[in-house]
């Protein structure tokens, strides 16, 4: 734990705290049964991009893991393990990215938008539907259409309102080396 | 909005009185068992042990109904999937079928998708009373403490301690903003899809960027005080042990072996009465 900065342990608090209210106020229903557009993803990969891997991972994990207890009484431990690994994964491209210079650029957009659907399209298809089948045995078509679902909304979202998030949050920061002196 | 989350509910009881880690084990090895464990008669002692803590707590059923109600409407709905998809699933995992009812084209009724419905409901179940006493029986600053004892490192647990400081700062935040925007006509409460996604941005920018000045605040306070200085941490809200904790951590401990032994001794984690 050496190196786990204090502005980066307020952050996973704080950030745990936001993804816990998102989930339970923001989230928009589509219609379709169990599904809705899932804000809390939006603001979990900004903050992925903004404090790296360890710091999302936790937010994930501690927010979601928290979310299904105070809402529901108890975790449902598959899901809450790919919210951790999505914000991890995500935080992976923190560094190259680094947003807190500024200078937003479409390439690094593209980066953000590639990674979030490929982390996400892991996460949702793949861990949380073996994960369902090993703890819970229920059918494997149930499980993968449920994370089909998943994903497709939570990519979507992450890559509309999350990139949005970005885009205004550089707007904010003065873009690195961008002073320059007066002759 | 009105808001209903569980939180710290203050009693006189057993299970008040035991410290915050001895619960915390309890919890972590009660949802290890009935995760590993599909059989039915393990399923049915864990689901009798823990009402039988839920009465020791004190805690009233009507305090906590509203979660009760949630999750018992999720777990049904979850189990209507659960058939839709595959009515047939149970069929396949205790390897007979006993058809009760033809049913119209694949959606038969046989007595082992019952039977396998029945003890996924169960197993959604059971966790919940000791989920939800776990959570209404510790106090959040102790909660922080007693993960710090199990091994978890004590920035960890600060966080998690910090997460639950904060949940009703954010919300007053968040609700400040939204009466804000719908006071200007931007609601996220109605209106079409898009334009309810488009209005959530309104909502979500501000509440970003006061959560960052605010984890800027608490962390500058918490640098200034030397937070993190130290490779150990010492807890206010700390318990020590007693004897009645090991006596609790024994019990539970007890409790999952043999969870664990009734369910794989035959090699098979699922109870066949086929």
């Amino acid at each position: 734990m050496k190196g786990f900065t204090t502005k980066q342990i307020v952050a996973t608090g704080i950030g745990a705290a936001v993804f816990i209210i998102l989930s339970r106020f923001a989230a928009i229903p589509t219609g379709v049964p169990n599904t809705s557009i899932e804000t809390a993803y939006a603001f979990l990969a900004f903050m992925a991009v903004l404090f790296g891997p360890v710091t999302a991972g936790l937010i994930g994990l501690i927010g979601h893991g928290l979310k299904d207890a105070i809402l529901y009484g108890s975790p449902w431990w598959s899901w809450v393990i790919v919210s951790g690994f999505v914000g991890f994964g995500i935080g992976l491209i923190a560094n190259r990215i680094r947003l807190e210079e500024g200078g937003l650029t479409t390439r690094k957009i593209i980066l953000f938008n590639v990674t979030q659907a490929i982390v996400q399209a892991i996460g949702w298809i793949i861990i949380a539907p073996v994960l369902d089948i090993l703890i819970y045995s229920e059918p494997a078509n149930k499980v993968f259409v449920q994370g089909a679902v998943a994903a497709t909304s939570n990519i979507l979202t992450v890559g509309v309102i999350g990139t949005l998030l970005l885009v205004t949050y550089a707007k904010t920061r003065s873009k690195a080396g961008s002073l320059k002196r007066e002759v | 909005m009105a808001v209903e989350m569980l939180g710290y509910i203050e009693k006189t009881s057993p299970i008040h009185r035991l410290t915050g880690t001895t619960k915390l084990i309890g919890f972590l090895l009660f949802t290890t068992a009935t995760m590993f464990t599909y059989d039915t008669r393990v399923l049915l002692v864990m689901g009798l042990v823990s009402i039988v803590l839920f009465r020791l707590s004190r805690i009233r059923f009507r305090e906590v109904r509203f979660v009760l109600i949630f999750t018992a409407l999720f777990v049904l709905i979850n189990a209507l999937a659960v058939y839709l998809f595959e009515p047939e699933q149970g069929v396949e995992i205790y390897g007979s079928r006993h058809v009760l009812l033809e049913g119209i084209g694949r959606f038969t009724v046989t007595a082992e998708q019952l039977f396998y419905l029945f003890n996924l409901i169960l197993k959604y179940s059971v966790i919940v009373p000791i989920a939800v006493l776990f959570l209404v029986t510790t106090h959040p600053t102790e909660f922080a403490s007693s993960l710090n004892r199990i091994g978890v490192p004590y920035k960890i647990a600060f966080a998690v301690s910090l997460a639950l400081r904060y949940i009703p700062d954010v919300q007053a935040d968040f609700r400040t903003i939204a009466n804000a925007q719908e006071a200007r006509g931007i609601a996220v409460s109605h209106g079409s899809l898009w334009q309810r996604a488009r209005n959530s941005i309104q909502i979500l920018l501000p509440l970003l960027f006061t959560s960052l000045e605010r984890i800027e605040t608490v962390s500058n306070a918490m640098d200034l005080r030397g937070f993190g200085a130290g490779r150990k941490r010492t807890w206010y809200n700390q318990k020590t042990m007693n004897q009645i904790d090991y006596v609790a951590i024994s019990c539970i401990v007890l409790l999952t072996i043999f969870s664990f032994v009734v369910t794989f001794y035959d090699g098979n984690r699922f109870y066949n009465p086929f």
